[in-house]
């Protein structure tokens, strides 16, 4: 069964290459536009894995992130952040919040396929 | 003619009055309400400078010599205005180590050194008495002037044998007042305030006496000065008198020796020095005391000249001594009480010289010659007196005595001879000798005992060779023929002439040969040797008093002393109440409930020597202090040891204090600067990482799309071009992104350039219209502009301006509902400004979005919906309307669109007038 993966991102043109990628790779993907959305949708649909962005209206990638971490219910989720802020303090405190792997924005399309890759081949 | 017995009484009756005023002067100042310690009694009793000389010997003086009397009386004033700071320096100095007289502080300066002490005094002594005999000889021609006793002349000197006994009599008349005034009981800071009160009292009644003779001579006998100087002017020997030329034959030179002398000697004189520096109650006194006394001594000498050339218009040349010219004056009008009341003004003057005089040249006699040597005789030192303030005031009374005594012996010997005023400055040229030591010892720590003893030594015996022995030799008393062919015969030797320089006055002279030899042994000696321990002790105590303050001065003592010996020993000099008295008070101070308790270190042992140093003087002290305690010597090593410490410590203390402030300050900058640089470096770090965010975000696109398609080459064409599209708008994102930020950093630094124009808003509003139209098509939408059918022009920058409104409308553009949308864009001229709207008819903007829309990457609008932008161009417009000088705000409810409005303000008629012409 092909895995889940939620997009959650603001910007449509990263979303769609996201989108693109992700299916190329054979993945089944979902879409959130803001946090609300994101939480939401990964609540619903519990994907494999969520490539969260952190700048994000109404909640922030680090919100999201640390909702999810903290439910039980959600402790299969993997959580990919990526970030167009590129500042150690922030890849520290995405990592600190429980994120499973950090990417700053832009990002290498093959070095992020390979990091979605090994994470869910994780379990 | 007054008769004798008229004469003495009145002077009786007036010597009782003044001890009468002596006598409540100590009365209010045992009950502590002294009466001399204000500015006007202590300026007052300065002016105990004017003695008879001035009174009648000025009148003499210029009668003989015309303004020639005015140098005297340059120099105090002169040494009031400049070396005042010289004073409080003597004054701050004695206070601060119990100095009674200038032998003391000479001594006490170079090392406590008896030798000097004992030389300053002889010198005093030597140099005072003509100084006393002028006051006797004044009193007791005046007296003959007044009485008339013999009947051989007009107004006759008193030559009568008689009233040569009569002089002695008042010599010892003024010996009794004086040790009434001055030697009644034994005080260890040796103040007499009933003397200073009665000594102020005297300077009153010598000013009026004389202005009112003055008044009587220049208005009652003449009519005025101008009738006077008109007379004198008239006559061609009197003319002569008014002119400086002839007035002198010294010149300049002269003038400048009589100022300088006058100067040193209103500062170094005995009594000069008591009462400005020993009966100084409070050293803010001396401040008043620089005008006031100026302002006396010019009363004083108002009438000189009027009474001169009024005595000399009246009586001729050669019938009247014109020092008399005060009493006779009066007298020969038949005003005999107002010739009585001259009397009295002199008598003032001459008792007053003679107290103050002789107090101050006893004490020096008591405490540097007669003391010392009765403490070197082994049988003093062996028979331990009980008490010995009997013995000093014994002293003290015996040396008033003898001085008086001694003026009379010169009066007799050389007093005939001479007039008033050449006898007072060969004392003043004596008084000189002091300067040299008294001002290297305050200002220059390399003087020392040797130097000082030398330069006393020489300038004495020139003074003594130059001056005094001339002024004997010429009474008679003396074979002349040295004064004219030097002394052995040797012609460079004559005393007025020595080494050959001539064309100087006598005085002149002596002061130049006498201060020459002074100066230079004075410093040649003292630079041959390095100070001595105690010299370099005292020269630093002396030198640096100021900056060591009031406190106790700096110990530079090592030793083992014990309260039961020093008590004691001061209980000797002062009396066991006394004594005791005194150190209860001392150990009160030092905390300590009893004597007993005192520790027996160096500052009670200092303490001692102090008192004792009030009473004996400070060489004496010594010698008395090291005989009762067990001391070590300290080498001048140890010494500048010891103040080196001292003033490292002190130095580093102070530049501890001064660093730790220093410090503070430059904390509390940092502080401050600190929290605005992270002020500023958040505004920065907020503004970088928006900044990133917003120049990653397309990146990240482009680059994704970018790698996609090269990875994959078969990527379909609607994909491709749909991926190629978004690359091409996200890079013209970043091209605008760029130079927004660029324009915002430029316009933020103050580094945009403004290019300004006149500028019709009309024509700009619809070119922007204009410009925007396609976009507004491509939405389906409708723009309305409202133009008005003239407007003023602005001068602004047109492309910023358009800049502006292109960003309101693009923005109207993005938000306007599809296909329904309706933008309205209105010009409209207000009173002193135009004023343009942009409204559409969008979503709206929520009220807590309202002041954010216009802060830097802040977009308005729904996320999801937000269309493209930067997040700047509204933070920039408004920054355009700003520079102007207008104002960007917006009116929105949310659902009911927004109103984006701006104004600008029109140029004054003068200043557009002003752009036309340069346009």
């Amino acid at each position: 069964m092909a895995k889940k993966i939620l997009i959650a991102d603001d910007e449509q043109n990263i979303v769609i290459s996201l989108e693109f990628l992700m299916k190329r790779e054979g993945y089944e993907v979902s879409i959130a536009n803001d946090g609300d959305e994101a939480a939401r949708r990964i609540r619903a649909e519990k994907p494999d894995l969520v490539l969260l962005d952190v700048m994000m209206p109404k909640k922030s990638g680090f919100e999201v992130c640390q909702e999810v971490k903290s439910d039980p219910e959600l402790q299969s989720v993997r959580i990919l952040m990526l970030t167009a802020k590129g500042r150690d303090t922030e890849v520290a405190k995405g990592l600190a919040l429980g994120a499973d792997a950090y990417m700053t924005k832009p990002f290498s399309t093959k070095e992020l396929v390979e990091r979605v890759r090994s994470l869910l081949a994780e379990r | 003619m007054l008769t004798g017995t008229v004469v003495v009484a009145a002077s009786f009756a007036y010597l009782m009055l003044l001890f009468a005023v002596a006598w409540y002067g100590d009365r209010r100042a045992e009950q502590g309400r002294s009466i001399i310690a204000n500015p006007w009694t202590y300026a007052m009793s300065l002016a105990v400078y004017c003695t008879a000389w001035t009174y009648f010997g000025s009148v003499g003086r210029a009668a003989s010599g015309g303004v020639w009397f005015l140098p005297i009386y340059l120099g105090p004033t002169l040494a009031m205005s400049l070396s005042w700071i010289v004073m409080l320096k003597m004054i701050r100095i004695s206070r601060t180590y119990r100095i009674t007289s200038i032998a003391d502080f000479i001594a006490s300066r170079y090392g406590k050194s008896h030798l000097l002490g004992g030389l300053v005094t002889i010198i005093a002594v030597v140099g005072m008495v003509p100084y006393i005999a002028l006051q006797l000889k004044a009193i007791s021609s005046g007296y003959s002037v007044l009485t008339g006793s013999d009947d051989s002349g007009v107004f006759p000197f008193a030559t009568a044998s008689w009233f040569n006994d009569g002089t002695l009599y008042v010599a010892l008349t003024l010996a009794v007042f004086t040790v009434l005034f001055g030697a009644r009981h034994l005080d260890a800071a040796e103040r007499h305030e009933g003397m200073v009160a009665a000594i102020a009292f005297e300077s009153v009644v010598k000013l009026l006496a004389f202005l009112v003779v003055g008044g009587f001579v220049t208005w009652s006998v003449y009519e005025g000065f101008g009738d006077i100087f008109a007379r004198a002017f008239a006559n061609p020997d009197l003319a002569a008198l008014l002119s400086l030329q002839t007035a002198s034959t010294a010149g300049y030179g002269g003038w400048f020796a009589m100022t300088l002398l006058a100067l040193l000697s209103v500062i170094f004189l005995p009594r000069q020095f008591q009462v400005t520096v020993v009966e100084n109650v409070n050293e803010q006194h001396l401040r008043r005391a620089t005008w006031l006394f100026p302002a006396y001594l010019l009363l004083i000498n108002i009438f000189v000249l009027p009474i001169a050339l009024g005595g000399l218009l009246y009586f001729g040349r050669g019938t009247v001594d014109p020092d008399t010219f005060v009493l006779s004056l009066p007298l020969a009008h038949g005003e005999k009480a107002l010739a009585l009341l001259a009397f009295i003004g002199g008598l003032s003057a001459a008792t007053g010289m003679v107290i103050v005089e002789t107090i101050a040249v006893s004490t020096m006699v008591c405490n540097d010659l007669v003391m010392p040597l009765l403490l070197s005789t082994k049988r003093f030192k062996r028979n331990v007196h009980p008490d010995l303030t009997g013995l000093l005031l014994g002293i003290r009374r015996g040396a008033i005595v003898v001085v008086l005594l001694l003026g009379y012996l010169y009066f007799r010997l050389a007093g005939e001879a001479y007039a008033l005023v050449s006898i007072g400055l060969i004392s003043f040229a004596a008084v000189a000798q002091f300067a040299p030591a008294m001002l290297g010892g305050m200002y220059w720590r390399g003087g020392t005992r040797d130097g000082a003893f030398a330069g006393l030594l020489a300038g004495f015996v020139v003074w003594a060779y130059t001056l005094m022995l001339p002024s004997v030799a010429k009474s008679g008393w003396l074979d002349r023929d040295f004064l004219d062919q030097g002394l052995f015969g040797l012609d460079y030797l004559r005393p007025e002439q020595l080494f050959g320089l001539a064309g100087l006055d006598s005085i002149s002279h002596a002061l130049f040969w006498s201060l020459t030899a002074n100066i230079a042994c004075y410093v040649l000696v003292s630079l041959a040797r390095v100070p001595t321990g105690q010299e370099a002790t005292q020269a630093t105590l002396f030198v640096d008093v100021f900056s060591r303050g009031q406190d106790a001065p700096a110990t530079f003592w090592r030793g083992r002393a014990q309260v039961q010996d020093l008590q004691p020993l001061v209980a000797r000099f002062l009396g066991a109440e006394r004594a005791r008295r005194m150190f209860e008070a001392y150990a009160r101070e030092r905390g300590v409930r009893s004597i007993e308790e005192l520790k027996p270190d160096a500052g009670l042992v200092q303490f001692a020597e102090t008192q004792l140093a009030g009473a004996i003087g400070s060489a004496s002290a010594r010698v008395m202090v090291s005989s009762v305690v067990q001391e070590e010597p300290l080498g001048l090593d140890e010494v500048m040891d010891i103040l080196d410490e001292a003033s490292q410590v002190r130095a580093y203390s102070h530049e501890l204090e001064e660093k730790s402030q220093a410090l503070e300050a430059a904390t509390a900058e940092l502080r401050a600067a600190n929290e605005r640089l992270t002020e500023l470096d958040r505004l920065k770090d907020d503004f970088m990482s928006s900044v990133t965010h917003e120049l990653r975000t397309p990146l990240t696109s482009i680059r994704a799309f970018s790698e996609m398609l090269l990875d994959d080459p078969k990527i379909d064409l609607k994909d491709r071009t749909r991926f190629l599209t978004i690359i091409v708008s996200e890079t013209e994102r970043l091209t605008r992104l760029v130079n927004q930020v660029l324009d915002m950093a430029k316009i933020e630094s103050g580094h945009a350039e403004w290019h300004n124009t006149d500028i019709d808003m009309r024509e700009l509003v619809g070119h922007a219209a204009e410009t925007t139209d396609q976009l507004f098509r491509d939405r389906g939408a409708v723009l309305e502009i409202d133009l008005p059918d003239a407007a003023p022009h602005l001068r602004a920058d047109r492309d910023r301006l358009l800049q502006v409104l292109l960003n309101l409308l693009s923005n109207a553009a993005k938000f306007v509902p599809d296909g329904a949308g309706v933008a309205r864009v209105r010009l409209s001229a207000e009173t002193g400004q135009l004023r343009v709207d942009v409204t559409d008819n969008g979503p709206g903007i929520a009220p807590e979005q309202l002041g954010v829309i216009f802060e830097k990457f802040r977009q308005g609008g729904d996320e999801r919906s937000r269309p493209q932008g930067t997040g700047l161009g509204l933070p920039i417009s408004r920054q355009i309307v700003e520079h102007f000088g207008g104002r960007l705000w917006v009116q929105s409810r949310p659902g009911e669109g927004a109103t984006f409005s701006f104004v600008l303000p029109l140029p004054l008629e003068s200043e557009r007038g002003a752009g036309h012409a340069m346009t």
